[in-house]
Formats: C-alpha cells, sequence, structure tokens
C-alpha cells in the first residue's frame, strides 16, 4: 500500500468532514451505480464502448451487473419490441429499490425511426425514466453524460424520503 | 381560381399516390435464349403442368399449379440439381384478385443458376409444406404464416415466428396499417397492465415531429427543469455540485489554476 504522510496541521486541518446524512448516503449512492446490462439494438455497442477501457465507466463507480437483483440503474440501449416489452417489466421489477433508468436513444425515447406496429413508441409507457439521452446511437461520450447527469439528479434527492409513487402504476 | 389548400403541416402531407401510376416492370425474355434453362424446363413440362415460364434479370420464372408443389421440388432438387431453397413467402394480390402468390427462390450451386417457382392460390386456401424436402422451408413458412396468415399443411410446428403467439392479425397483409390496428397498439399496455390501464397511458404519440418545450410530463430541459406535469420555467435549477457550494462532500471543484503542467517528463 502506498504510504501517505498527512500534514494535519497544515493540508485542510483535522481529518473531519461535517456534512449530513442525504449528502453522505446520496455520495455513496452516486459513486457506486451499477448498472444493469440490457442492450436490445445498436445503442448497445455504444454501452459496451462506454464501459470498456477507452472511455471507462469504471472511474465513475459504474459496473456493469449482469443481474437485475444487483443493479441500481437500468440503462434501455436500444428499440424495445412489443414482444419484448413484458420482460423489461419484470426486469424493472426485480430491481431492488432504490433504482434509477436511463433511456438511452431516440428508439427507447420514443420509438424513433420504427414508427411501426412493433415497436413501443417510448419505454416510459412502461416504466418511469429518469434520464432521457436523444441520439441515434448516442456515443459514449453522451452516456457519460448522461451518467453524470443522474449522479447530480441522486445527489440532490433526500436519502431517506420514502419511495414516491413513479408515474406508471 | 385554384382550390383552397390547408399548408399547415405540409411535410404530414409529402406522401402523395399517383392515381396513374405504373410501377415499372422487368423485361420479360423466353426461356429459350438460355441453354441450361431451356432443357430444365423440358424436364418440368414432360411432368407437370407449367403455365407460364420466361426468364427475368437471369432468373427463370415457372408458374406451377398448387398441388404439384412437393413433387416439382422434388424434381427440381434430385433430378435438376436445384439443391438450395433460398427463400418462400407469399405476396398479397388480395385487393387485385383476392389471391396470394406463393413463390419459392431456388439456387443450383453445380448450375450457378436461379430459378422461382410460383403459383397462386384463394384467400383462405393453405399450401403443402415442403418441409421434408428443405429444411429451410421450415422457419420461411412459420414466418409466412405469421406475416398472412396462410398455413402449410403438414407442417412440424406451425406456430409464429416473429410476432409473439397472442397477436391479432398478420403483419404483412396491405390492409394492415403500418402503425398496427388498436390490438397492436395497446397489446402491450394490456399485456402488462391490463385494459383499464389504458387510460393512464394514453395513446402512442405517433407524429414525430411534434415538440412541445413547455410540456413538462415528456422531456424535461436540461439546466431548469421541473416537477413531472408542473409548469414549465426558465429559471435555472439549482444543483449544488461541489463541496464549496454547500453540495456533496469530498467531491471539489477543479481549479485550473491551481494545477501544474509538466513541460517534460519527470
Amino acid at each position: 500500500m502506498a504510504q501517505h504522510q498527512v500534514n494535519y496541521l497544515q493540508e485542510g486541518g483535522l481529518p473531519v468532514a461535517l456534512t449530513t446524512v442525504d449528502k453522505l448516503v446520496q455520495w455513496g449512492r452516486s459513486n457506486s451505480l451499477w448498472p444493469l446490462t440490457y442492450g436490445l439494438a445498436c445503442c448497445a455497442i455504444e454501452m459496451m464502448a462506454a464501459g470498456a477501457s477507452r472511455y471507462d465507466f469504471d472511474r465513475f463507480g459504474t459496473i456493469f451487473r449482469a443481474s437485475p437483483r444487483q443493479a441500481d440503474v437500468m440503462v434501455v440501449a436500444g428499440t424495445l419490441s412489443k414482444k419484448h416489452a413484458q420482460f423489461i417489466k419484470r426486469l424493472y421489477d426485480q430491481m431492488a429499490e432504490p433504482k434509477w433508468v436511463i433511456s438511452m436513444g431516440s428508439c427507447a425515447n420514443t420509438g424513433g425511426m420504427f414508427n411501426t406496429y412493433a415497436t413501443v413508441q417510448g419505454v416510459d409507457r412502461l416504466i418511469p425514466v429518469d434520464i432521457y439521452l436523444p441520439g441515434c446511437a448516442p456515443r459514449p461520450e453522451t452516456l457519460q453524460y448522461a451518467l453524470m447527469m443522474l449522479q447530480k439528479k441522486i445527489r440532490r434527492q433526500s436519502a431517506f424520503s420514502k419511495a414516491k409513487p413513479k408515474r406508471l402504476v | 381560381m385554384r382550390a383552397y389548400t390547408d399548408k399547415q403541416n405540409a411535410q404530414a402531407k409529402a406522401y402523395h399516390s399517383d392515381r396513374f401510376y405504373k410501377s415499372p416492370q422487368l423485361a420479360k425474355d423466353k426461356v429459350s435464349t438460355d441453354e441450361i434453362f431451356s432443357a430444365d424446363l423440358k424436364s418440368l413440362e414432360e411432368n407437370f403442368e407449367i403455365s407460364e415460364s420466361y426468364i427475368q434479370k437471369g432468373q427463370m420464372v415457372l408458374f406451377i399449379k398448387p398441388n404439384d408443389i412437393k413433387a416439382v421440388m422434388k424434381h427440381l432438387r434430385d433430378e435438376l440439381e436445384y439443391d438450395f431453397l433460398s427463400e418462400m413467402s407469399a405476396i398479397d394480390f388480395l385487393a387485385k384478385s383476392n389471391q396470394f402468390e406463393i413463390f419459392y427462390q431456388m439456387l443450383s450451386i453445380k448450375k450457378r443458376k436461379r430459378l422461382r417457382v410460383k403459383f397462386f392460390i384463394d384467400n383462405g386456401e393453405a399450401v403443402e409444406s415442403i418441409c421434408d424436402i428443405f429444411n429451410s422451408a421450415n422457419w420461411a413458412e412459420r414466418e409466412m404464416f405469421d406475416m398472412f396468415g396462410i398455413v402449410a399443411n403438414n407442417h412440424p410446428f406451425m406456430k409464429r415466428l416473429l410476432m409473439p403467439d397472442d397477436w391479432e392479425g398478420y403483419p404483412l397483409l396491405k390492409t394492415y396499417p403500418l402503425i398496427g390496428d388498436e390490438s397492436a397498439q395497446w397489446y402491450e399496455i394490456d399485456l402488462i397492465f391490463g385494459k383499464e390501464h389504458r387510460a393512464v397511458v394514453g395513446p402512442e404519440i405517433r407524429d414525430t415531429k411534434r415538440v412541445d418545450q413547455k410540456d413538462t410530463t415528456q422531456f424535461a430541459r436540461v439546466g431548469s427543469e421541473v416537477p413531472y406535469g408542473t409548469k414549465a420555467s426558465n429559471e435555472k435549477t439549482n444543483f449544488s455540485e461541489f463541496q464549496e457550494d454547500g453540495g456533496v462532500p469530498f467531491i471539489t471543484r477543479f481549479r485550473k489554476d491551481l494545477q501544474k503542467t509538466l513541460k517534460k517528463r519527470k
């Protein structure tokens, strides 16, 4: 382990930081957002790129999990077909509170260019969405930005507020 | 004087249908212009009734009787070396003659030739499955059933291929609207939440041009967000991001003036 020499009298005084529980808890939550690997279409490629070493999601504490029970964020990356719609709801319900949703790309936001019979016209018809990320497909930087916006949103929330009834059911 | 036309929403009406439009047709050549094809056709005509035959774009097209399909396929595979069924499906001619055209696209790897076997069936009729001759027809026939509702008799597993099992309607019919009928538009809502939830969610927004900045139920404006459904405002949302601003502990503002840039690697 690295040896750090800290001069308490010079560098910021005593090693004590005063804060509120809200801020501390939400600081912890926002810096360990574990998204569910939920790639549905071409946006998934950008999501994978954002997770890989060049863009490196790990430095935000964001580690992709393959199970909804270990995940905090659902990044809906891609076109949601009507055949698959029931599974997104099931996976969302399996995620433990607190949970957030990033709707990534035009298809997940509004159905995008798939103005057809087989595509769900926006995932917010099925699950509540926190961040809508535009683009077709959004670049990895954009997904990083969306994640940082989500972190900001979480940091503003109260840690122990009762989970509000979300928009749908 | 010209009749008044509404110029509002002109983009949505950009698509027009020309009543006198005739779709371009490829030229049809005689089968006798190609040696291999004319030999194939001769062999087929000895055994089956061929109502029409021509060459289009270097591929022979044959029209046969619906009942002959299994025997024709067997003949093509075993005698004429057409050993690959690359695609089969149907074409909707219901508006024209209340019929479906069924086509089978064949490839002979040895002869380097492609031919297409076609026949018409009436609406509501079934075709005979050719799964036992060409395995690739298995999913193709299921897709044809999925998209057109045409059943293939004696198919081992006649079930929808692409759409969900409880889907209503056949999407590739020309009468089927692109955005789906009522059951299609509410499919996922009815399935997951139940029919009474339709009023909560509301109909699908199919107008992709529609942008309403004041609508806070759809999108929040970055930087000046307000709670769901409340009145939009131009005021900046107060993010207290940094510790110095009374925000999150341990996260401090990056100050460029305090940073040191190395001119040279240490």
